[in-house]
């Protein structure tokens, strides 16, 4: 699955003094199993470009694609659409609203006309990716923790069996351990099932950990598109986006300075330390 | 049609009325929409117009953006007109069908009230788009403030509008959020009949509520770790005046209402 955005233009409040430009001549292709990251200073258009993707937001002008159809020829499919490109806000227990776990991840698969067992098997999967025990089915959604809340939701959305999952900042406002827990569970995902993931964060350490692509926007358009490491070594554009490089970088780049004959573009802890221990053993 | 609705919306922008002391400014929508009511004939409405036309002229606001609050009472305007055209009695019938009788007088009366309508929501709409929502609830703090010796709790009204008023864009925007999170998994605002529909409301309400309650509870908290006890004694950073233009404003109201006694 496929997805292509051309010549995208959006507006907020057109027509009024509040009119302001969120896009500006977005054109973007997002290949069957990548895993996308996207970084960008706050306002700078990520979620509103994210919400074009499942057609949230109409663009004011400029076509989106799934698999190589334009998904405003036929409205009535858009609900298909949303199926197949599944979407996890910001924040997004702040959604839960059912009586049990159960019932508020079976709204999705229920919106989908999906029979009752089904249902069943969806939810259970989708629990399990999320790591959270069957026992919890029958509890109210808003007596568990907030990690635990993140996860119902999340699981939520993935028991649409989306085939591209978009997150947006899956991670804002959970302690170390949590974070890393749903990211390596998402990465799992991507692997075992080569679902395409775009993630939207702001730390650049877990996008230099997790993605293979990386999108960086800047006031409504896509200033940079690589691979991390190649977008990471451009310390500078970065830095004036009001963006930053992984503190490891930072520390490579420190140690080049003072004279070490190290490789400076490394992302990564792991390598860092090989690439460490290698200059030190010399 | 959220959006349609200007009535509450303020229209940022340095103009003369925007600069006037709020508390003028209500007390001359009042006597605005006052005065509307004195109108015996259509002069009187000409002359209105003129006045809110000026007005509307100095103040920089789009005509366009006043007109837009219009759409919000069209059903309610339409209705107004109907019903004065058929129901009127009257001496003089233009067209008889069957029973139904419209008379001159019918129309005319329609025709006057519809013109009512319409100058009392540009008079009030002005209000709110030139005052901002802060200024509009200290200048109503203020001329509440003489009731207070008869225990009418002023401060607490003014802060409870600026509360209400403060969250209602919030609210629209958590409203937006959530609907598109449920409609990210499926969920179907549009369709379906009043039954079905307002069932279909259940995921949007019940995340809201529980967000408005939280919304709330932090508010509150936050409000008394920054030592808020309600209004005495509490000093504020912009203190109103009168100034010379709000005399200058005073005395061109009230010859505007002389006018329309007069004629």
């Amino acid at each position: 699955m496929s997805i292509e955005l051309k010549n995208i233009n959006y507006s907020y409040s057109i027509g009024t003094p509040f009119e302001k430009k969120a896009l500006n001549n977005i054109n973007l292709k997002i290949h069957t199993g990548e895993f996308v990251g996207l970084i960008g200073h706050t306002g700078s258009g990520k979620s509103t470009l994210i919400q074009h993707f499942n057609g949230l937001i109409k663009p004011s002008s400029g076509q989106v694609f799934l698999n190589k159809k334009d998904i405003y020829l036929d409205k009535k499919k858009l609900k298909e659409v949303r199926q197949k490109v599944g979407l996890v806000f910001q924040y997004p227990e702040h959604q839960l609203f059912e009586m049990s776990v159960y019932k508020d991840i079976a709204f999705g698969p229920h919106n989908l006309g999906l029979a009752e067992d089904e249902i069943k098997q969806r939810v259970k999967e989708a629990l399990d990716i999320v790591g959270l025990d069957q026992a919890l089915t029958e509890q109210s959604p808003f007596e568990l923790s907030g990690g635990q809340k993140r996860r119902v939701a999340i699981a939520g959305v993935l028991a649409m069996q989306p085939e591209i999952l978009i997150l947006d900042e899956p991670t804002a406002g959970l302690d170390p351990r949590g974070r890393d827990e749903i990211l390596t569970r998402i990465a799992h995902l991507h692997k075992q099932l080569g679902i395409t993931v775009i993630l939207v964060s702001h730390s650049m350490e877990d996008i230099a950990k997790y993605v293979h692509r990386l999108l960086v926007m800047d006031k409504g358009e896509i200033k940079l598109d690589g691979t991390p490491k190649e977008v990471f070594s451009k310390v500078e554009e970065l830095e004036a986006m009001g963006l930053a490089v992984p503190q490891i970088t930072y520390l490579m780049k420190a140690l080049k300075e003072v004279g070490l004959d190290i490789d400076e573009n490394i992302i990564d802890l792991k390598q860092a330390y090989h690439e460490i221990s290698k200059v030190l053993s010399e | 049609m959220i959006r349609d609705i200007t009535i509450g919306q303020y229209y940022p922008t340095n103009s003369m009325i925007h600069r006037l002391d709020p508390r003028f400014k209500i007390i001359g929508t009042f006597i605005y929409i006052l005065s509307l009511f004195l109108v015996k004939h259509f002069y009187g409405y000409l002359i209105a117009l003129l006045f809110i036309g000026v007005v509307i002229g100095i103040s920089k606001v789009p005509l366009k953006f006043i007109l837009r609050g219009l759409r919000a009472i069209f059903i309610i305007i339409i209705l107004t007109v109907t019903l004065n055209i058929f129901f009127t009695s009257g001496d003089t019938p233009l067209i008889t069908i069957g029973r139904v009788v419209i008379t001159q007088e019918g129309l005319y009366t329609a025709a006057f009230m519809a013109a009512r309508l319409i100058m009392l929501i540009i008079g009030s709409s002005l209000l709110t788009l030139t005052t901002s929502p802060i200024q509009l609830t200290d200048g109503i703090e203020k001329l509440l403030k003489p009731l207070s010796r008869i225990k009418v709790p002023a401060h607490e009204i003014a802060m409870m509008m600026t509360i209400a008023l403060r969250f209602i864009p919030i609210l629209l925007e958590e409203t937006d959020k959530i609907m598109k999170a449920q409609m990210a998994r499926g969920a179907d605002f549009d369709t379906g009949g009043l039954i079905k529909k307002a069932k279909n409301m259940v995921p949007l309400l019940v995340p809201l509520f529980i967000s408005a309650f939280r919304r709330a509870d932090d508010l509150a908290l936050a409000m008394e770790a920054r030592c808020y006890r309600g209004g005495e004694g509490r000093t504020r950073m912009k203190e109103l005046r009168y100034k010379r233009r709000d005399t200058v404003a005073f005395g061109v109201t009230v010859v505007y209402v002389a006018i329309l006694v007069l004629v």
